[in-house]
């Protein structure tokens, strides 16, 4: 319950005093880039392998002749939007940029490159922390959107190759019983997870004290942490949303 | 000029700072001496703002700092450069762009005025050609000189150094004294520097405080601190042998000056 009050009060301490517009703008954008940019790579592989391996699987699993083969499809399509690319991603995501979040601030405190922002009236969590919590939150839905549509894909090409089902079946069945709202549920929960992550990664590292054993132990705190809030908000999110 | 009154810290029943009170003139080298773990770095954090006394006050020019509305403080804390023990560079940023970094969140000026007013900066600390350096770049004394620029580029009226010169070569050392001394002189800053070297306190400065065990021992000129009876400050000074070396010499010259006087008066 302490470092539950602590998080809420450094979350607080982020819009007290913040940065200008301008600043927080400018500061916000190169942070969506280095966490856009980066990390495409690895969430097309990772994605593109799971839609591959999904469709690979339900295609050995689904042994009656009664169920059509275009259901493959259709269960790829659905396992991707609900949860697939919005979970599995923001799982990967708080691997690579939690990771990267607690690292760099927790070097930079060790560093007293927080301290000599805060010697010079920067609020350093706000300067700091903010644009990778607006940046997550902006470049998130984002990958997610890019995940679902390489998963899918990965599952064409797997069914496809490995002759489980024809391409015009998997395209029937991606088209069958599609619910719009469902895309709106995975882009929801992206949001928290982003926010999760990110805040939690930021408030591991901006604490970080002592040497690079820290910085070190605050990186995996920082990922622990985050995957065990994302399962725990995925559940909540569809208990809710569903 | 800084006055600090009665400050008192405690960091998990440790005390670390006890009762301390103070002046620090401006234009002078106002020298926070003791051995490490003293209480001087969290003393020089206080006053700055980074750690929050348990009791005391500190007064930047008669305008009271602790406590106060949060406004105030950043418009004090806007007048401080604090040269850091590891120079607090930030790294992803080139040795331009840190000197730039405080004039472009602090102050209003254009890209010109701000290109111009590091490039002076750079000039002054001899780095003119280092701009386009990144910190992993330079050696510990040219960080040391660029975090001295980025201290003084929205002209600082009070100049904080933690341990300016340790981790450097002696050489170096005395360099980076002489910037930060001259550099007091020539603004009329209130400067304080932290440091256990006491060829720094003899050489470069002017009033001295020496700690131990959070608490003041001894004040004055770096002059007198050779002559003080204070055990403990001597015990410091003169652990280091060279400094006992340099005792034992001005004694001898003292008592064959002394002889020398006497035969004068005799004859």
């Amino acid at each position: 319950m302490k470092t539950f009050g602590a998080f809420l009060l450094f979350l607080s301490s982020l819009v007290k005093r913040g940065e200008s517009p301008r600043i927080l703008f400018k500061r916000t954008i190169d942070e969506a880039i280095l966490i856009g940019i980066d990390s495409i790579f690895i969430v097309g592989v990772v994605s593109t392998f799971i839609g591959a391996v999904t469709c690979v699987q339900i295609s050995y699993n689904l042994t009656n002749a009664l169920i059509p083969r275009s259901t493959i499809g259709f269960m790829v399509r659905e396992m991707t939007i609900l949860e697939l690319a919005p979970t599995i991603t923001s799982i990967v995501l708080a691997g690579k940029v939690g990771s990267n979040i607690a690292g760099g601030l927790g070097t930079m405190r060790i560093t007293e490159q927080v301290d000599a922002l805060e010697v010079m009236g920067i609020n350093a969590s706000s300067y700091l922390v903010s644009p990778k919590i607006l940046a997550s939150l902006l470049v998130f839905p984002m990958l997610v959107i890019l995940a679902m549509f390489l998963s899918i894909l990965g599952g064409y090409l797997a069914g496809s190759l490995s002759g489980a089902l024809s391409g015009q079946e998997y395209i029937t069945g991606l088209r069958s019983d599609f619910i719009p709202y469902n895309i709106t549920f995975a882009l929801i929960k992206s949001v928290v997870f982003a926010f999760l992550i990110s805040s939690i990664s930021s408030y591991q590292g901006y604490f970080t004290s002592g040497g690079a054993l820290e910085v070190g132990k605050a990186s995996t705190n920082a990922v622990t942490n985050s995957v065990i809030a994302i399962l725990i908000a995925d559940f909540v999110c569809a208990q809710i949303l569903l | 000029m800084i006055e600090i009154h009665n400050i008192h810290k405690t960091f998990n029943g440790n005390k670390v700072l006890d009762g301390i009170d103070g002046v620090f003139e401006s234009g002078k080298m106002n020298m926070l001496l003791g051995a490490s773990g003293t209480g001087k770095s969290v003393l020089l954090k206080c006053i700055v703002g980074l750690v929050k006394p348990d009791i005391g006050s500190i007064t930047y020019d008669g305008r009271i700092f602790t406590n106060n509305k949060l406004d105030i403080k950043q418009e004090i804390r806007r007048k401080i450069g604090m040269l850091f023990q590891g120079s607090a560079l930030f790294d992803s940023m080139n040795v331009y762009e840190n000197v730039e970094f405080p004039l472009r969140m602090l102050t209003d000026m254009n890209r010109a005025e701000r290109a111009e007013r590091v490039e002076f900066c750079l000039k002054r600390v001899g780095l003119e050609n280092a701009g386009k350096k990144m910190p992993s770049e330079l050696s510990g004394g040219m960080k040391k000189r660029v975090g001295i620029a980025r201290a003084i580029a929205p002209h600082c009226t009070y100049l904080f150094c933690d341990e300016p010169n340790s981790g450097l070569d002696p050489l170096t050392a005395i360099k980076i004294d002489e910037l930060i001394k001259e550099i007091t002189m020539e603004y009329d800053i209130t400067t304080i520097v932290v440091t256990h070297d006491m060829n720094s306190v003899l050489e470069y400065g002017d009033n001295v405080m020496f700690l131990y065990k959070g608490k003041k021992l001894w004040e004055g000129h770096s002059s007198t601190i050779m002559d003080t009876n204070v055990r403990e400050l001597n015990d410091f000074i003169f652990s280091n042998r060279l400094m006992r070396d340099a005792k034992k010499i001005e004694q001898i010259e003292e008592e064959e000056q002394r002889q020398e006087d006497e035969q004068n008066a005799k004859k």
